[in-house]
């Protein structure tokens, strides 16, 4: 089971969060100028990186908040969690 | 090669079994190829069998980065069966379930298939309605299929709790009595033996590190053996999908997930069938040794590491002794991960890419062992005319930008 740490709520058990998927999808701006191969890249594809991956989870039994969480995705190792907010999200996975 | 039979197992045992040859040829890779399989796991063999046998390709070979038949082949609950509800993927199960019943035959090695039948059980009101549904479509499309009542279940299966109190209490179930197991290793190495024998190449320990293209057209995969040089290469790799397709510069609607599975100590006969419940979630098979053969659902986070969770594996022990209260007492023996690939509709892509001559078999999700044979009849069918199957047809890479979903999530006897 992994270890979480919240960044509102501190470390707790795997059990108490919901997984969330890849992070920083960019919902499309102008959505009425996608086709349809843009709109399924933007609803079904995805990068399901093997290694260093950026992620959401919620503390679904907890706080409720959406939170960012830097994982390798080989060793399950967590390199880090933080708060969601634009600078993180626009920051690249550290290598 | 030596033809199985009772009489050659009779020659060998005068011999003290000293004279049995190889299986398979462990080759080196050639320089070039008229098609690579990239894989050599059960799908990837069985691709690479039917391209031989059925369309005369034999300049071809199956590259495997570790030795055959080590990753999902091996870790999967070997459950076969065709009960699907959507009409394409029942029809994609079906061919395979029919594969199934002459595959012995067909590649001279005993997989082991065994139909004990599987029951789908319903523990709630709607559960009994999606089985009525199911076994009717099941049904209209040619697929055998039968609602059987709590008591029928509990004559079948002693073991199990049908009482009323329990906390989630057994209705009914579907049964699908030609489904069954097959001995998971068999497969993998039977199909070896059959494609090395009509002269595919089986290369282990040789891992894809880049897809070669000129333009739009593949050209060949480097490897940690060398460059190797083929105009049509089939990637079936389950969980490491995503990373091949990225060296193709493809990207894929799936995401990578733990399964565990588990084995008991061996134990007497106690359950000659397979059991699967969608509402306590978990399934139960008894093997030939007398494990208890057991799995469940995946891990829900992305994860290469072929193990998973521990409350996942505590959540589906909680659902077999709910079913089965004795085996409380049972120890488990072996405990393991695999990496599945699962899409966002629960159904396979075997289709062509935007890369000419680059063909993708993926996102089997959970459910990929059964589907062995009808997967490489129908891929091996798409790499040697360029074209799908009608069978594989409906799960093109192009149905996600389409919109023609095969919406099996849900519905497709387990839940996901």
């Amino acid at each position: 089971m992994l270890l979480i740490k919240c960044p509102w709520c501190g470390e707790r058990d795997e059990t108490e969060f919901s997984y969330g998927g890849e992070a920083a999808i960019k919902r499309p701006l102008k959505p009425k100028d996608l086709n349809d191969k843009d709109w399924a890249d933007y609803l079904f594809m995805r990068k399901n990186t093997r290694g260093l991956f950026l992620e959401q989870w919620n503390h679904s039994v907890g706080c409720r908040q959406w939170f960012l969480v830097e994982r390798n995705t080989v060793t399950y190792e967590i390199i880090s969690t933080k708060r969601m907010n634009s600078d993180a999200l626009n920051s690249e996975v550290s290598q | 090669m030596n033809k199985y039979s009772a009489f050659s197992l009779f020659k060998n045992a005068l011999t003290n079994n000293k004279n049995w040859q190889a299986s398979w040829r462990d080759a080196s890779p050639k320089s070039k190829y008229d098609a690579i399989i990239v894989g050599g796991g059960g799908h990837g063999l069985a691709t690479a069998y039917y391209l031989a046998k059925n369309h005369g390709m034999r300049n071809i070979a199956v590259v495997e980065k570790g030795w055959i038949g080590g990753g999902n082949t091996a870790r999967n609950t070997t459950i076969v069966r065709s009960n699907y509800l959507c009409k394409e993927s029942s029809l994609l199960y079906e061919k395979s379930l029919k594969l199934w019943e002459g595959l012995s035959q067909d590649i001279n090695f005993n997989v082991m298939f065994s139909q004990r039948g599987v029951y789908n059980i319903g523990h709630t009101l709607q559960d009994m309605r999606d089985i009525e549904r199911r076994v009717s479509a099941n049904q209209l499309n040619g697929i055998d299929a039968e609602v059987v009542n709590a008591q029928q279940i509990k004559e079948a299966i002693p073991l199990i709790n049908t009482s009323a109190t329990a906390r989630y209490p057994i209705l009914g179930a579907s049964l699908q009595r030609r489904a069954g197991v097959a001995r998971h290793d068999a497969v993998a190495w039977g199909y070896a033996r059959a494609a090395s024998e009509l002269g595919v190449d089986i290369i282990q320990q040789c891992e894809v590190t880049g897809i070669r293209k000129n333009g739009s057209q593949v050209t060949g995969i480097e490897t940690t053996r060398g460059y190797i040089e083929s105009k049509k290469v089939g990637v079936v790799v389950a969980g490491h999908a995503s990373v091949l397709a990225d060296m193709a510069g493809i990207r894929l609607p799936l995401e990578s997930h733990p399964l565990q599975a588990y084995v008991s100590e061996p134990l007497k006969p106690v359950l000659d069938t397979v059991i699967m419940s969608n509402a306590v979630h978990g399934y139960v098979s008894q093997s030939d040794k007398g494990e208890l053969v057991i799995g469940a659902g995946i891990d829900s986070y992305i994860g290469y590491g072929q193990r998973g969770s521990f409350h996942t594996i505590e959540h589906c022990m909680q659902a077999i002794i709910a079913l089965f209260p004795n085996f409380s007492r049972v120890r488990m023996l072996r405990q393991w991960g695999g990496i599945v690939d699962v899409s966002p509709d629960a159904c396979p892509i075997l289709s062509k890419t935007p890369v000419e001559g680059l063909y993708l078999n993926c996102g089997w999700g959970t459910g990929g062992f059964k589907a062995t044979p009808g997967s490489g009849w129908t891929f091996a069918h798409t790499i040697a005319n360029n074209q799908p199957h009608e069978l594989n047809a409906p799960f093109s890479l192009d149905r996600f930008s389409t919109g023609a979903l095969i919406d099996e999530h849900g519905a497709a006897a387990v839940a996901h």
